[in-house]
């Protein structure tokens, strides 16, 4: 809930898609995430078998989307010119900016069956940003389990490297999954915004949403060409965690990968809010008509 | 806003909506047209009137809704609601009105009930205490205390229904708009969610917009009423002009223990028989007459083994709108 | 019989009204294929040209035909029984004339077949037309792995029954579902070939019916494993689906046992 209003506080383009003026003055949704977390928390611990099972089925989907990492690189000594070790620091970095993301935005990918069942237009009727609600519409104990484990992985990975701990090292290391994160949540807003024009969006969106995941998680120079471009400049999953990895571990990078882009995280971040902004304002002057 | 007393709370000006339609004529090609759904409604409702909204299906009566609610934009023509331009001052809007959609919940489902209240309390920004004396009130009056602690799923129809009343004026709307609130409800739960709102208007004034195909709801509820057909309203006044002009009448259908030759009352018109005369249907208009009295009347002849009430339908209504001269 | 073809036929009628899904579905099943693909040129190009019997070409037919098989075989989540059982409509289910788990069988090949049309066919024309991909040596590729690919559906689908029927002794089956399409997914050579699994990974792997959904059809079809490596992997298949159709059988009769006592 706090990364709400960080990332709304940190003066990226609004996601609220009415009028501005509401923008400055104090969001409720704090008070109303609260009462919701508490009431999901209250629910979800009442299935005790089921709570434990989702968790670990958290844990365990963490661990076992790094199963692919771990088999190639049991086959071969370097993959996209890094050893396992380091394929393991893009990897949790890049685990912690999409659970990060996901604990935040991820309610966004109810979106599809919101519209179905007409709940936006009773969430229209309320004072609060329809985004704000999207995202305070339920809270997935799982999602807090995922992000934390995140944490933990990046913690394990780290000692193994051997990194020099320089000011730019640390700062890198500090911000990357919060940039990681903006560029990730930005992709299921724009998501978001797109399911007011498909029908059956969420299988498209998938495609840049998971797809950006998947290929966000990988040491960026093994895709192929017209790959590397799409995930880097238009859906920049590349730079959520390979591209601040080979700055961080001193790394050249690769043909349209040149590690010093990953300084630029944050602007990429921007870059990315601005499609989903795009995308979302769009989506709602649909729905409500305005676009004839 | 400003100007309470003299500014109308809903105001529409020549609203339009169209939707375009695309279907398929034939194999693969496809016919768009375009459907006016609101083909010019002008119309203004002061505030605190208790207004009903009745149509047909598909006469226009839920884009109206939508338009004047902030979920819908007017395609052409002007609508405003509590003087506010319903989209681009949706939020503010919101804050003023309340809105009871009968086939969508604004609950929230899995929790229980009073946690709904009270995320809604948050929502509209109430202090804790406001909110709470407010929701209480509410909850007496509607008598959900012992459902409080139920989650939403679980509740049936018609104590959902007040649920999602009470959720709707947690806030103290100066408007109430409510779209189909009884369908599906039983005669008794109508009754309280009525007998509720007249004392909620009685005691707080707010505006009540109400679409319905019950006319009992209309009868009971709305001083004035607003009849809307293909997108255009058809007529617009009170209830009793209605009656008159429509010339609304409710049919009594009574069963008889055995076939009997045609019923001749005072009060009423025999209009049909069934089964050789055991179940005989009897119009007559409530302006000049009530069921009891015609009941009274039958059950002076003939011993009644069943009786049923059957209000005027609303295609009725709007067909002798046009039909009449 | 004629009824379970009917059930069949009209599942397959169902599915070819989301057409736009099925649209969708394509675009995103390219985009992960190509990032499949990435992968393991990465992988092979490492290792010189040659990874655990993969080529280019060769891996390049199994990203393909991996995109492909996959809606059919649908490893993925399918909890309608498991939520009939939760509202109580299975008693329905029970009473009707045909057998419960036949008559889901029939309706998953009838879903399959469309599926194997409509998002088979589009990933492997996209494959032929970008990247390209070899088609196998030998005839007895094609017969062989229709074969497999039936067995490999009806598998999965006994799997998946199975996992639907754990809902008469639990409440919330979505937590053994998530471990199920987790486990599933990993093992059955959905994001690489079991075949560069290490040596510890491969036993587990095969301990398990996954590889016999999803790697052993492309492996026929591909023809990684050609003529009598083909006919032995199909006969892998055979073993594992009585093995699973016989306990499913005694699953459901217990289930059916359970709902009389409960009452329904």
């Amino acid at each position: 809930m706090e990364a709400a209003y960080f990332v709304v506080a940190r003066g990226r383009k609004s996601v609220s898609p009415h009028s501005s003026s509401a923008r400055r003055r104090a969001i409720p949704g704090g008070h109303v995430y609260r009462t919701i977390i508490g009431s999901r928390i209250r629910s979800q611990l009442a299935y005790r078998t089921s709570f434990w099972l989702n968790a670990t089925t958290s844990i365990a989907v963490g661990v076992i989307e790094f199963v692919e990492l771990y088999v190639i690189l049991a086959n071969v000594p370097v993959f996209g010119g890094l050893n396992l070790r380091q394929a393991a620091l893009v990897y949790a970095l890049a685990n912690a900016a999409f659970a990060l993301a996901d604990l935040v935005f991820g309610q966004l990918d109810t979106m599809p069956s919101y519209l179905r069942l007409g709940r936006l237009e009773v969430m229209l009727v309320r004072p609060m940003p329809l985004m704000l609600q999207l995202i305070t519409s339920d809270f997935q104990l799982r999602r807090l389990g995922r992000a934390v484990i995140s944490v933990v992985i990046i913690m394990v990975v780290l000692p193994g490297l051997d990194l020099q701990y320089t000011p730019a090292t640390v700062y890198l290391l500090l911000i990357t999954p919060f940039t990681g994160a903006a560029i990730y949540a930005a992709f299921f807003v724009t998501a978001g915004g797109l399911q007011f024009f498909l029908i059956s969006g969420e299988e498209f969106t998938a495609a840049f949403v998971y797809g950006g995941g998947y290929a966000g998680h990988l040491p960026g120079s093994v895709l192929i060409a017209p790959l590397r471009v799409l995930f880097t400049f238009v859906f920049p999953a590349t730079v959520t965690a390979y591209l601040p990895a080979l700055l961080i571990m001193g790394l050249p990078g690769a043909e349209f990968l040149p590690a010093w882009l990953g300084w630029f995280a944050p602007l990429f971040a921007a870059w990315a809010w601005l499609l989903a902004c795009l995308a979302w304002r769009a989506g709602i002057r649909r729905f409500t008509g305005a676009g004839g | 806003m400003a100007n309470v007393s003299e500014e109308p709370i809903i105001a529409f000006e020549d609203l339009r909506r169209s939707f375009v339609v695309r279907q398929k004529a034939g194999r693969v090609r496809r016919r768009t047209r375009v459907v006016h759904a609101v083909d010019g409604i002008s119309a203004s409702i002061r505030s605190g009137e208790a207004v009903g909204y009745i149509g047909a299906n598909g006469a226009g009566k839920s884009t109206t809704i939508k338009m004047l609610t902030g979920i819908l934009v007017p395609t052409s023509g002007r609508v405003r609601t509590c003087g506010y331009d319903p989209v681009p001052q949706r939020r503010l809007l919101a804050r003023e009105i309340g809105v009871v959609f009968g086939q969508r919940t604004q609950l929230w489902w899995d929790l229980p009930l009073r946690d709904s209240f009270r995320i809604l309390g948050a929502i509209h920004r109430m202090a804790n205490l406001d909110a709470a004396i407010r929701t209480e009130h509410l909850v007496e009056r509607l008598g959900l205390a012992h459902l409080l602690d139920v989650p939403v799923r679980q509740l049936s129809l018609g104590e959902r229904m007040r649920g999602e009343v009470a959720a709707a004026l947690v806030h103290r709307p100066r408007l109430l708009v409510l779209d189909e609130p009884t369908i599906g409800l039983d005669m008794i739960s109508k009754e309280r969610l009525r007998h509720f709102l007249l004392a909620e208007r009685a005691e707080f004034g707010t505006t009540l917009l109400l679409t319905t195909h019950d006319m009992g709801d209309i009868e009971r509820l709305c001083e004035r009423v607003l009849v809307v057909d293909h997108g255009r309203l058809v007529f617009d006044g009170t209830l009793a002009n209605l009656a008159a002009r429509v010339a609304l009448q409710r049919v009594l259908v009574v069963d008889l223990p055995e076939p009997s030759p045609d019923l001749r009352v005072a009060s009423a018109t025999h209009i049909g028989s069934e089964l050789n005369g055991q179940r005989q249907r009897l119009a007559f208009s409530p302006q000049h007459t009530t069921a009891a009295r015609v009941l009274a009347e039958v059950s002076g002849k003939t011993e009644v083994i069943d009786l049923t009430l059957e209000e005027p339908a609303i295609e009725d209504i709007v067909r002798t709108l046009y039909g009449v001269p | 019989m004629r009824t379970y073809l009917l059930l069949a036929a009209a599942e397959f009628r169902r599915f070819s009204t989301y057409r736009l899904a099925i649209l969708a579905g394509v675009f995103t099943q390219s985009v992960f294929g190509f990032i499949r693909v990435s992968i393991l040129f990465a992988a092979i190009s490492e290792a010189g040209g040659m990874l655990a019997g993969y080529d280019e070409q060769s891996a390049s037919t199994y990203v393909w035909l991996g995109q492909a098989l996959l809606a059919p075989v649908a490893i993925l989540s399918w909890t309608e029984i498991s939520e009939r059982v939760s509202t109580g409509d299975i008693a329905v289910d029970f009473a009707r004339p045909v057998d419960l788990q036949l008559a889901w069988w029939a309706r998953d090949l009838g879903r399959a077949s469309l599926q194997l049309l409509a998002r088979g066919l589009p990933p492997l024309f996209i494959g032929a037309v970008t990247i390209g991909f070899a088609l196998p040596q030998s005839w007895t590729a094609y017969p062989l792995g229709l074969v497999s690919l039936i067995l490999a559906v009806s598998i999965s689908f006994t799997v998946r029954f199975l996992v639907n029927l754990i809902a008469f002794w639990t409440l919330d089956v979505r937590g053994f579902v998530g471990l199920y399409i987790v486990v599933g997914s990993s093992l059955c050579g959905l994001l690489v070939p079991v075949h560069l699994f290490p040596e510890w990974l491969r036993i587990i792997a095969y301990a398990t019916p996954f590889p016999s959904m999803l790697q052993s059809p492309i492996d026929v079809l591909s023809g990684y494993a050609l003529d009598a490596a083909a006919v032995a992997v199909v006969g892998s298949q055979v073993a594992w689906l009585v093995f699973l159709v016989g306990l499913a059988r005694m699953v459901q009769w217990r289930a059916a046992q359970r709902l009389v006592v409960q009452g329904g």
